[in-house]
């Protein structure tokens, strides 16, 4: 196990900060998942995630190819949140798209050494801009939206079944209920009673094309969620208290779904200029990128990022 | 007369799960259909009942795969790619889970129509990477199916026969290999499936009116042995003829062509199957005929080959086994 040394307010703090410089210095990135998902990512693995201690190098090791017959020594990026040990938790990062987030939460807790932010998107480089499985905290593929909550049912059933104490967890967004299969997953998951399944849903109201109700409305998901069988909480997802106050909610025989309500520019309230559009924020101008740059750094209070044009 | 074995799957995969702990039985709605109704009766703790939710139902194996168990999959063949595609390629092929798909009704061996009819899973799956095919042909094929597939180390796609199932064989799959049926050397027949029984039902017409018939069938179709098949092209004066149950591109017509363009082999190949077409509902009898997939359209195909007639009719060929639709020894319910 990793102690923490950070506050998990400290972490969430470090996330948006790393991810912000990131995004700075490329031009563009995935700073509103950064503002919206800190806090449960933080806690997560700051506090409520039973882990191990890595089992793979800080620095990440280069793309290993993918699996096949011919790749014996292929291994998902799993390792970084410990063994899979009977008693540890299990964590999916279903939308694989804020990889870049979980890659800052990787380093703010200590199982990814900050070089390994520098390799994100570069070819050759593991550390991929949509978390792959060979990707540091990864163990699945989910760049396809809606898959993640089927798979945690499934191995967390089977995990039941060996009699092993472990959670799965499967961190989810808001816009992957427009799926068809994530309702499949929580009745599969309600009828066989998955209980050890635990799901945090970063509710940002955000998708691709812009806010979800332009999009797709999806109406109240609690109630389609109670629903379909699961136990299920809503939640501010910035408030550390209510996340902890969250996991205890009884669920015997059922999965249970923490919905965090959360705004996609918590601490970068210069982001409202790009509503609604906040999926990835690529700057529009060099005058943008110098002025968020100054707007957000004051407001994560560090030094504005320099950057070569 | 051929033996016919009822419902050799059923007793086939309740063994095989008994004797590997390890082993899953999930079912999507089609449990009598697929034979596994009875282990779900006798092994309630091994069998998972997913519902008609056939993408959930794949990543969860996948899951489950993940967790060390080898799911076996139950439902018809063509509801376990067509829907959940997605879900097989990022869930279960990429991370080479050993899950088990076993596919009921392949081709024409359901009367349901386009939308239970798989016509074209083995071009699928033959372009998935880190997929393994096989495909059953006789009960004996079906009763050794499981521990065949179970033997993978990786996701097998499974075609399998159900109900009553003629035994052609005497020994079980052996992954990789191929049975020789006859060595002629006038053409090479290469089936797979229900198509073999076809070609066995042509075996003495042809005998009869002088071509000498090399028989090859495939119980596995990928991996394939290229060399083993060139070998038996290089003893054949004609030519090769493919049979399927199954569209003519990306199957074995095709796995055979270009095992013969890869190696340059300058020899003639007359694919039959589904040309370029989908079915419709009938029986097997009906549309083997209607679409070209007979005993019938092998001789055809063999005098087209040769560029000769011999005057052969279905009266000449071996008698056809005709199944009653909805006989006592078929699974009720499609």
């Amino acid at each position: 196990m990793i102690p923490n040394v950070q506050s998990t307010e400290a972490v969430a703090l470090g996330i948006r900060r790393r991810v912000f410089e990131h995004s700075i210095r490329s031009n563009g990135g995935y700073l509103s998942q950064a503002c919206s998902a800190a806090e449960q990512l933080a806690w997560l693995y700051n506090e409520e995630l039973r882990l191990g201690s890595p089992t793979l190098p800080a620095i990440p090791k280069p793309f290993a190819g993918v699996p096949s017959a011919a790749n014996p020594d292929y291994h998902t990026g799993a390792g970084y949140n410990g063994p899979a040990a009977p008693e540890f938790d299990r964590l999916f990062i279903a939308p694989a798209h804020y990889a870049l987030v979980a890659y800052a939460a990787l380093i703010e807790t200590g199982r990814m050494a900050p070089e390994g932010l520098e390799m994100f998107n570069q070819d050759g480089s593991s550390v991929e801009m949509i978390g792959a499985e060979h990707s540091p905290g990864m163990e699945v593929h989910n760049g396809t939206l809606g898959i993640g909550l089927s798979t945690g049912a499934g191995l967390a059933w089977g995990r039941r079944h060996r009699g092993e104490p472990g959670r799965t967890w499967v961190f989810m967004s808001d816009g992957e209920v427009q799926e068809g299969q994530t309702w499949e997953a929580v009745q599969a998951a309600a009828h066989h009673g998955i209980d050890s399944l635990y799901a945090v849903m970063d509710v940002n109201d955000q998708q691709c094309d812009g806010a979800m109700a332009s999009v797709m409305e999806v109406g109240d998901i609690r109630q389609k969620f109670l629903t379909f069988g699961a136990a299920c909480v809503e939640i501010d997802g910035h408030d550390l208290t209510a996340l902890r106050d969250a996991v205890r909610e009884p669920h015997s025989g059922k999965p249970l779904i923490i919905l965090a309500r959360t705004s996609p520019f918590r601490g970068m309230p210069i982001l409202q200029e790009r509503f609604p559009r906040l999926h990835y924020v690529r700057f529009k101008s060099e005058e943008e990128r110098a002025r968020m740059n100054l707007s957000i750094a004051a407001d994560l209070g560090i030094a504005p990022v320099s950057y070569s044009h | 007369m051929v033996e016919m074995v009822n419902r050799p799957y059923a007793a086939a995969f309740e063994a095989h799960a008994l004797a590997n702990p390890d082993v899953l039985c999930l079912s999507a709605d089609l449990t009598s259909s697929c034979e596994i109704d009875g282990f779900r009766d006798r092994h309630p703790d091994r069998f998972l009942s997913m519902g008609m939710a056939e993408q959930n139902m794949m990543s969860f194996a996948g899951g489950l795969g993940l967790a060390g168990f080898r799911p076996f999959i139950h439902t018809f063949g063509v509801f376990m790619y067509r829907r959940p595609y997605d879900q097989l390629m990022a869930s279960v092929a990429y991370p080479r889970r050993k899950v088990r798909l076993m596919g009921f009704l392949p081709g024409i061996t359901t009367p349901g129509g386009m939308t239970h009819q798989a016509i074209e899973d083995i071009a699928v799956m033959r372009s998935i990477p880190n997929m393994t095919i096989l495909e059953t042909g006789d009960a004996t094929e079906v009763e050794s199916i499981c521990a065949a597939a179970d033997s993978i180390d990786g996701p097998v796609w499974c075609r399998i026969l159900r109900g009553s199932v003629p035994r052609l064989f005497d020994t079980p799959i052996r992954v990789g290999e191929m049975r020789v049926l006859s060595e002629g050397s006038d053409i090479l027949i290469v089936t797979a499936g229900i198509t073999t029984e076809e070609a066995l039902r042509a075996r003495s017409a042809l005998a009869g009116a002088g071509v000498s018939i090399r028989h090859l069938h495939l119980h596995t179709i990928k991996p394939f042995d290229t060399q083993a098949l060139l070998d038996h092209i290089g003893s054949v004066r004609h030519g090769v003829i493919t049979l399927e149950n199954h569209v003519t591109e990306g199957g074995i017509g095709s796995l055979v062509a270009e095992t013969m363009a890869d190696a340059g082999v300058g020899k003639r190949l007359l694919r039959l199957g589904l040309k370029d077409t989908y079915a419709h509902g009938g029986s097997r009898a009906y549309l083997a005929r209607y679409y070209g997939l007979d005993a019938l359209a092998l001789v055809r195909g063999v005098e087209q080959l040769l560029g000769q007639d011999f005057g052969l009719t279905e009266t000449d060929l071996d008698a056809v086994r005709v199944d009653a639709v909805h006989s006592l020894v078929k699974a009720e319910a499609l």
